[in-house]
């Protein structure tokens, strides 16, 4: 073959055109680049908090704010529930990732099995942040509205005195927190619905005709996202 | 569109491989594992003294880009994709690395030079 006829062969590398280049199915790809978009937008909400909390002279510290089990314990255990709280969502996402690995095979009782564990983990999660607002909401935190100075004072490091800043820093931290763990909460509440959409999808097996479970995978790269978001959360809310 | 149904199935096909059930387990392992190690250093290792609060929020951030790691890699799959879609969903961060530089600079001025009522 000499080099003039060369010329006129026809391109079959990724990018010559005529096929997807990531070999990633359309309507998975666009959901990266929603989960890319909504990245940003939850990095944004943090970075601020991180700016705000940089800023402040004062910060609640979070083993004094957050250190009851709902139901079991009023205080004394930070961490704990938030912990459990994490457990249930990196679980769920281990469930989710099976129900994935189930769709390869096109196993539909398997996805079905797993979907349902996924659903009862989001919902659990739910739950718990429903019991975790409510409870701060009882101390007296909400959107513009902080505890009492005499109360405000028990979620700080006794070495800090000055009542202004806590003030400022207490209405900053309570705007934050119900601002990014609701943003995040509404994520997870959209998930399980979701969930829920292609549970039935599959029980009535639409899938099966369909030749494949992509679709639980689409949802399920959003589920993890979700659970990605709640590790960042977790780290600097309850944390640093 | 038919042709693009071979495409995805090939590819299908080719995840499967990667990632079976023994190492989603071991992914749940190493998060396990690590959000146990967040824990210790909380409750045990900077309220003995030994660690400061300083040093701890380096080593809490950095465990949790580890994790953040192991669930995009192993549980969002993207380990296991072309070269071309890994590049295009991380290096992006670049503008959100950018941002926080920006912030904190914004903030150390703002720490050093407002008074504390603000």
């Amino acid at each position: 073959m000499d080099s003039l006829s060369q010329l006129d062969q026809v391109k079959t590398t990724a990018w010559s055109g005529g096929r997807s280049p990531w070999s990633v199915e359309y309507g998975k790809i666009m959901m990266w680049f929603f989960l890319l978009s909504d990245a940003f937008t939850f990095s944004s909400l943090l970075v601020y908090y991180g700016a705000q909390r940089f800023t402040k002279f004062a910060w609640p510290d979070p083993d004094l704010v957050f250190q009851s089990i709902p139901g079991i314990k009023d205080s004394g255990a930070p961490l704990v529930f938030v912990g459990l709280m994490t457990f249930i969502l990196i679980m769920s996402s281990v469930t989710m990732v099976l129900a994935v690995e189930a769709g390869h095979r096109r196993a539909k009782k398997e996805v079905i099995g797993w979907m349902i564990a996924t659903i009862i983990g989001g919902f659990m999660f739910l739950g718990c942040q429903a019991l975790e607002w409510s409870h701060l909401h009882h101390e007296g935190f909400w959107w513009g509205t902080i505890p009492g100075i005499e109360e405000l004072k028990h979620f700080f490091d006794p070495s800090v005195t000055n009542e202004a800043a806590m003030k400022v820093s207490g209405q900053q931290f309570a705007n934050l927190f119900f601002t990014i763990t609701g943003f995040h909460g509404f994520h997870v509440f959209s998930g399980v619905l979701i969930n829920c959409i292609i549970l039935g999808m599959t029980i009535n097996g639409t899938f099966e005709r369909r030749g494949h479970y992509l679709m639980i995978e689409k949802v399920g790269l959003y589920w993890h996202f979700v659970d990605l978001v709640w590790v960042f959360v977790f780290t600097f809310f309850y944390l640093v | 569109m038919s042709e693009h149904h071979t495409h995805t199935e090939e590819h299908g096909h080719g995840e499967h491989a990667a990632l079976d059930k023994k190492k989603i387990w071991q992914v749940f392992g190493i998060l396990l594992v690590i959000t146990v190690i967040e824990f210790i250093i909380a409750l045990v290792i900077i309220p003995k003294g030994l660690m400061s609060q300083h040093v701890g929020n380096f080593v809490y951030i950095a465990l949790t880009l580890l994790k953040a790691f192991y669930i995009v890699a192993y549980f969002m799959h993207l380990k296991y994709e072309k070269l071309g879609l890994q590049l295009c969903l991380t290096v992006t961060f670049v503008f959100i690395l950018y941002f926080i530089t920006l912030m904190l600079i914004e903030g150390g001025y703002l720490h050093l030079h407002m008074s504390a009522a603000v």
